[in-house]
């Protein structure tokens, strides 16, 4: 694996492990306790990351937005790859018209509006929550499980091994698990990873736009939006929550480029 | 050419579904609304008097059925509803919201293509050089940085530190430059990486091979012959990118105060104004179909190779 991967694969490593164990790295309390005297404070030695413009630990609001960053990233991946390898594996099986209205219809309408758009309008409708949020990005997500494997449902399935499965009395829903699945597994992987840095960026815009999770969780993008007031005078209100979403974004990115040039003979040097 | 015409009709009746499924999406955002959207709109104090009022006024007194075509017929007419307290027509504030964001949009994108074209050529025709290194990091820094930091960081820079353009505001160049590279950063960085692959792919052509051997010097080789067709796929990409432009003001608009229609959407959802939210994504969405319709359009007229389905 390239060292890009690996370094993608380490700081990813990091990011989980610190949302998992936040509340030992720093209590909510510290999350939580305003000190209004001493608001906008530069980093010092008690708070390495400053405070913010209510005078709460920075560095302990940055280690719990990594929680909704994860969460929200992990489950719209977990969602939207389930549902999309349903739909695309069903389309693909199916043929027919079905596969006409499924993938020359309902994946060009979800292709031909911009993804956060949608994203935006459901959750303006909805309320603001975690669950509306993981939702509306889970919706816009997973056409791209489909199309995939849909591609690789009409790709695997004209395999020998598969026609040899048939003719041995396996059923459609045999095939699929253990033949069409098991194959398509490694681009999943790279879609998942890919999906994964892209769920965290929407998170954290959505954030920003007042769209996220609700008070009191810190997330990411909210801080940003939170401080705006304060971005010239206590620029580090911005600039730690922004490196933390840009790490974690290129982390995810790094894993999926990475194993996708290591899936992809023509990509590999010669 | 009847052929060609005829693949054209094809593509321009593509859009009709696709625009009908865009207006019923929007029409049906309404009902998503938890509870009862006319009393989330009045408040949870205003008396049932309030509410049936709000309730008409959205229109959500009658069967869906006849919302849906009085949707479409007010849509038509231009009566895109009134907001309940100002009583602003809704389809004016997008009328007058619109031109900013396309400004901006505009902007962005001869930004991103003045970046992303002699970078991306450089880095092909000198691969493994100082420029090919120097994409590669432009391109993750750009689709890694969210748009929300990167603007700040700008502003920090270039308006407070340096003092050479204005914190906000809009109106001439000076305004236009730091929210445009903003909102050009992550498209500059896809559109950089899609000239380079796209560029090393056709060096790699019988043609280049030849104009070599006839004796034409590189940059002749590069320029006229190269650039011409390695550049057809970065159009299509460009027409593309341009909606995801637009789904990007939104936050752009937001960090710089950009008085567009995606800052005017986001102010729409925390006055709860129902109709005009509906608007603005109505409008962004359309803007965005069109122009990839559009696209679609010029690509087929610049590559003869694209053949009729």
């Amino acid at each position: 694996m390239s060292t890009i991967a690996k370094s993608g694969f380490v700081v990813a490593a990091l990011l989980v492990l610190m949302a998992a164990l936040s509340p030992l790295l720093a209590s909510w309390e510290r999350v939580q306790s305003q000190d209004l005297v001493s608001r906008l404070d530069a980093p010092d030695r008690s708070h390495p990351m400053g405070r913010d413009q209510l005078g709460r630990d920075e560095l302990a609001r940055i280690i719990y937005g990594a929680r909704v960053s994860m969460l929200v990233g992990l489950s719209v991946v977990t969602i939207s790859s389930i549902v999309g390898v349903l739909i695309g594996s069903f389309s693909g099986y199916a043929g027919g018209w079905v596969d006409r209205i499924v993938s020359g219809f309902l994946f060009n309408v979800f292709l031909s509006f911009p993804g956060i758009l949608l994203a935006i309008a459901m959750v303006a409708f909805l309320g603001p929550s975690l669950r509306n949020l993981v939702v509306a990005l889970s919706v816009i997500g997973w056409v791209g499980y489909a199309r995939l494997m849909r591609a690789q449902v009409l790709k695997v399935r004209e395999y020998d091994f598969v026609t040899a499965a048939r003719a041995l009395g396996a059923n459609n829903v045999r095939i699929l698990l253990k033949h069409i699945l098991p194959n398509s597994i490694q681009p999943l992987i790279v879609q998942a990873s890919l999906g994964m840095a892209g769920a965290i960026l929407a998170e954290a815009g959505m954030s920003f736009l007042g769209l996220g999770v609700p008070e009191p969780i810190p997330s990411w993008g909210k801080m940003i939006d939170d401080s705006r007031e304060f971005w010239f005078t206590a620029p580090h209100l911005f600039i730690f929550p922004g490196v933390m979403i840009a790490l974690a974004v290129l982390a995810f990115n790094f894993i999926g480029d990475g194993l996708r040039e290591k899936l992809d003979p023509r990509q590999q040097p010669r | 050419m009847r052929g060609f015409a005829f693949a054209l009709l094809r593509r321009l009746l593509i859009v009709i579904p696709v625009l009908w499924a865009v207006v019923t999406l929007v029409f049906l955002l309404i009902h998503i609304v938890p509870g009862d959207p006319a009393r989330q709109l009045v408040g949870e104090n205003a008396t049932e008097e309030q509410v049936q009022t709000a309730r008409v006024e959205l229109g959500l007194d009658k069967p869906l059925g006849s919302q849906y075509v009085d949707y479409w017929r007010g849509l038509v007419r231009g009566d895109w509803g009134i907001n309940p307290v100002t009583r602003q027509p809704v389809l004016k504030r997008i009328v007058s919201r619109y031109p900013s964001t396309i400004e901006l949009a505009v902007a962005a994108m001869f930004i991103a293509t003045l970046i992303s074209i002699p970078l991306g050529v450089t880095a092909a025709t000198h691969r493994g050089s100082f420029v090919d290194s120097l994409s590669t990091l432009v391109a993750l820094l750009g689709i890694s940085l969210p748009s929300f930091a990167l603007g700040p960081l700008l502003v920090l820079i270039f308006s407070v530190n340096l003092g050479v353009t204005p914190v906000s505001g809009i109106g001439g160049i000076d305004n236009l430059i730091l929210p445009a590279f903003t909102l050009a950063a992550a498209m500059s960085a896809f559109l950089t990486r899609i000239v380079r692959s796209s560029v090393l792919e056709e060096l790699n052509e019988d043609y280049v091979r030849t104009a070599r051997a006839k004796g034409l010097p590189e940059r002749t080789v590069i320029y006229k012959h190269v650039l011409k067709n390695g550049l057809i796929p970065v159009v299509t990409v460009l027409g593309l990118q341009f909606g995801v432009l637009l789904a990007g003001a939104i936050i752009t608009e937001r960090v710089f105060s950009w008085p567009g229609v995606g800052s005017l959407l986001v102010d729409s959802i925390s006055e709860r104004d129902y109709k005009l939210t509906q608007g603005c994504i109505l409008v962004i969405a359309a803007t965005y179909v069109l122009v990839n319709t559009a696209t679609d359009i010029v690509y087929r007229f610049l590559d003869p190779r694209i053949k009729v389905e």
